[in-house]
């Protein structure tokens, strides 16, 4: 490469950052509407041309984690005044929060949140867990046949999932497994798995057989190398391979669908079901969409270093 | 302390005989090396040592005791790996410690050995440093600090600087040639680079293609060769190989070679030696040292043509048209001006080596 760059080299590199930006822009517009959504006044939301600037609300989280009906006559001037201030956003609002004695009653929000919290963290947990450890078998053992067998477990990911939807419904359904969270943890393992033990192996035939070599020479059983050597220097893989069965499990939509209705419903089938009856409240499912998009930006943010590939390769020379 | 011994040690990888029939006795404190080129069966025969490999016959002792059943870690061998294997995730420190962290050693003793272990080698400096800010050479220290820290039984190395650059591998040699006179264990090396071997061990054990070729003292490998193989693997620049005919002429032995019209002189006391070798399958081996050459003409001396020269720096070597054959010679840098220079060469009797032609073997005759 030249040394001094020439003026057709400069104008394509602006060329290129300018494209990096517009494509940017293009897809943080989303989120960037789901956000300002969510701190929308009510009437703002749906308004053409859409507000840009007005004043940033709570009130449509307060009615995603509470039950509301409408109310028929205006609210007792004493009652209101008496209200914390969340209260009173509702009943700004012609609505009432619901109340048994004096506990106000919450939305199911919350609960499909906390389902999907936990299908999503076990089932990222057991993929990733077993993943590494089959990985860890195909990479340094000889096993016979290991060509067919990663083969057939790649396979697993060939068909569409709705495709096997309605029989796997109705096998749950025979066995008990439909709406409970185990029946979905067993689902996004199947379905992650395939993808974990392909990225482990990959990350794994990277760690020099060598490692674990020298720790079975100094006195380790091959268990204790694998914890001691393996895992700290998979680390990176894990991470990568974690934050894909996260994603993948978190938002999944078509299973969670079929298979859960009450008990074990995640987020994802739950928010559009908002929608439902009469004048959708645009406000309060973006902020239910707000808040579920979180958990994976923080756990993606919290394992950035780890997806940084290379930062732990090196030491060894080849 | 440590004898290590080989018996019948066979290996298959698949239907591939790697290690055939193999016997080697190490006595304590000795420093063996295992000499050959790649495929050779040579780390396959240390990784079997160290237990990192299963044998399919054999016995291997260890002090006496066989332990070729036993897994690596029972068996008390420190290993050092050419890639050095430092984990990157921990520091030269935890590096060093690391075997020492398998055993119920309490930390204060750990601390002492890896500090102990850390002076002789010199990596005092280094221990809170990460592996990947080492140099090549400081890499190889920390391993073989690693490797010591145990006081194991016995030192595996697996071409432990193959990995590093000239200058660095010599100064590497020298320092863990100062570190066995010092530390004293067993130790078995393995290289494909003879210079190594021969600077280092006190026994050569020299394979090809599963075989053990010869085993011996660097003097013996090299000035007392068993076969062709070891004749033309040890020693650089490489012995001259060539077909000879030994003739009878009054009061001496004419040796011919590349069906050239004269012969070299030979004292004629080789005729008796040879004893009856003098016709046919006979293959002289002479190192370019050995191929003496002058300017003018002189007894005992033929008149060839130079053809190519490579100086060296501190010596040329020229190869020389014999019949139809080339010699390579050993002279003073710039003994010989150019390609096309005539001279005189002979050949020193007493560096002439003989081998029988069909099977390689040396014929032992020396004069």
């Amino acid at each position: 490469m030249a040394a001094v760059r020439t003026s057709s080299e400069v104008a394509f590199n602006r060329a290129a950052i300018a494209a990096v930006l517009v494509a940017t822009l293009i897809f943080l517009a989303p989120i960037y509407w789901i956000a300002s959504t969510a701190f929308k006044p009510k009437e703002l939301a749906v308004s053409v041309p859409p507000t840009v600037l007005f004043e940033p609300e709570v009130t449509p989280f307060v009615r995603l984690f509470t039950k509301r009906v409408q109310m028929q006559k205006p609210v007792d001037p004493q009652v209101y005044e008496a209200a914390p201030w969340w209260e009173k956003r509702i009943y700004d609002g012609g609505e009432r929060v619901l109340k048994v004695g004096k506990d106000v009653q919450l939305s199911q929000y919350p609960d499909r949140f906390t389902n999907s919290l936990i299908v999503a963290v076990i089932s990222t947990v057991l993929a990733v867990g077993m993943g590494t450890f089959t990985a860890y078998g195909f990479s340094r053992f000889k096993i016979a046949g290991e060509a067919d067998l990663l083969f057939f477990i790649l396979s697993t990911r060939m068909l569409p999932p709705v495709v096997v939807a309605i029989p796997m419904f109705l096998m749950y359904r025979m066995v008990g497994l439909n709406d409970s969270h185990i029946g979905l943890i067993i689902l996004y393992v199947a379905f992650n798995l395939s993808f974990s033990v392909w990225l482990m192996k990959g990350f794994m035939d990277e760690i020099p057989k060598e490692y674990e070599e020298a720790a079975l020479v100094d006195g380790y059983t091959r268990m204790q190398a694998f914890f001691k050597i393996v895992l700290p220097e998979a680390a990176t893989g894990i991470a990568a391979t974690a934050v894909f069965c996260f994603i993948t499990a978190w938002n999944e939509y078509a299973f969670a669908l079929i298979m859960t209705n009450r008990r074990a419903q995640t987020a994802p089938p739950f928010i559009p079901s908002q929608i439902g009856s009469g004048l959708p409240d645009w406000t309060t499912i973006a902020a239910g969409t707000f808040l579920f998009l979180l958990p994976v930006a923080i756990f993606t943010f919290l394992l950035r270093n780890h997806l940084l590939r290379g930062v732990t390769f090196g030491a060894i020379r080849k | 302390m440590t004898q290590i011994e080989l018996r019948g040690i066979e290996k298959f990888f698949g239907a591939v005989q790697v290690i055939h029939n193999l016997n080697l006795a190490i006595a304590d404190n000795e420093f063996i090396v295992l000499l050959g080129q790649s495929g050779c069966g040579k780390t396959t025969t240390l990784r079997a040592v160290a237990g990192l490999e299963t044998i399919d016959k054999g016995d291997i002792l260890i002090d006496g005791k066989p332990v070729q059943h036993l897994k690596a870690a029972d068996r008390d061998i420190a290993m050092v790996f050419q890639s050095f294997s430092l984990y990157p995730h921990m520091t030269v420190f935890e590096n060093v410690a690391f075997p020492l962290r398998a055993t119920r050693m309490s930390s204060g003793e750990v601390d002492k050995s890896v500090r102990e272990v850390a002076r002789v080698l010199r990596i005092t400096d280094l221990l809170d440093k990460r592996p990947s800010a080492l140099s090549g050479g400081d890499m190889q220290r920390v391993a073989i600090g690693r490797a010591l820290v145990r006081r194991p039984k016995a030192m595996l190395m697996d071409e432990p600087i193959g990995a590093l650059d000239a200058k660095l591998r010599e100064e590497m040699r020298a320092e863990i040639k100062r570190l066995h006179v010092k530390q004293g264990s067993t130790t078995i090396y393995v290289t494909h680079d003879q210079i190594e071997a021969m600077s280092l061990a006190d026994r050569i054990v020299i394979m090809h293609e599963g075989f053990i070729q010869q085993v011996g003292t660097p003097d013996e490998v090299y000035s007392h060769p068993a076969n062709l193989f070891v004749a033309q693997f040890v020693g650089s620049p490489v012995m001259n190989i060539a077909e000879a005919r030994v003739a009878d002429r009054p009061g001496a032995a004419s040796v011919t070679v590349g069906g050239a019209p004269a012969g070299f002189e030979f004292p004629h006391r080789l005729l008796s030696k040879l004893n009856g070798h003098s016709n046919g399958g006979l293959t002289l081996g002479i190192r370019p040292e050995g191929v003496l050459v002058r300017h003018d003409a002189a007894s005992g001396y033929m008149p060839v043509e130079a053809s190519i020269i490579e100086p060296l720096g501190s010596f040329d070597i020229v190869d020389l048209k014999v019949g139809s054959t080339m010699l390579r010679a050993r002279t003073k840098a710039g003994y010989v001006s150019g390609p096309g220079e005539k001279v005189h060469v002979r050949i020193d009797p007493e560096q002439a080596h003989f081998f029988d032609t069909a099977s390689g073997k040396s014929l032992g005759v020396r004069l």
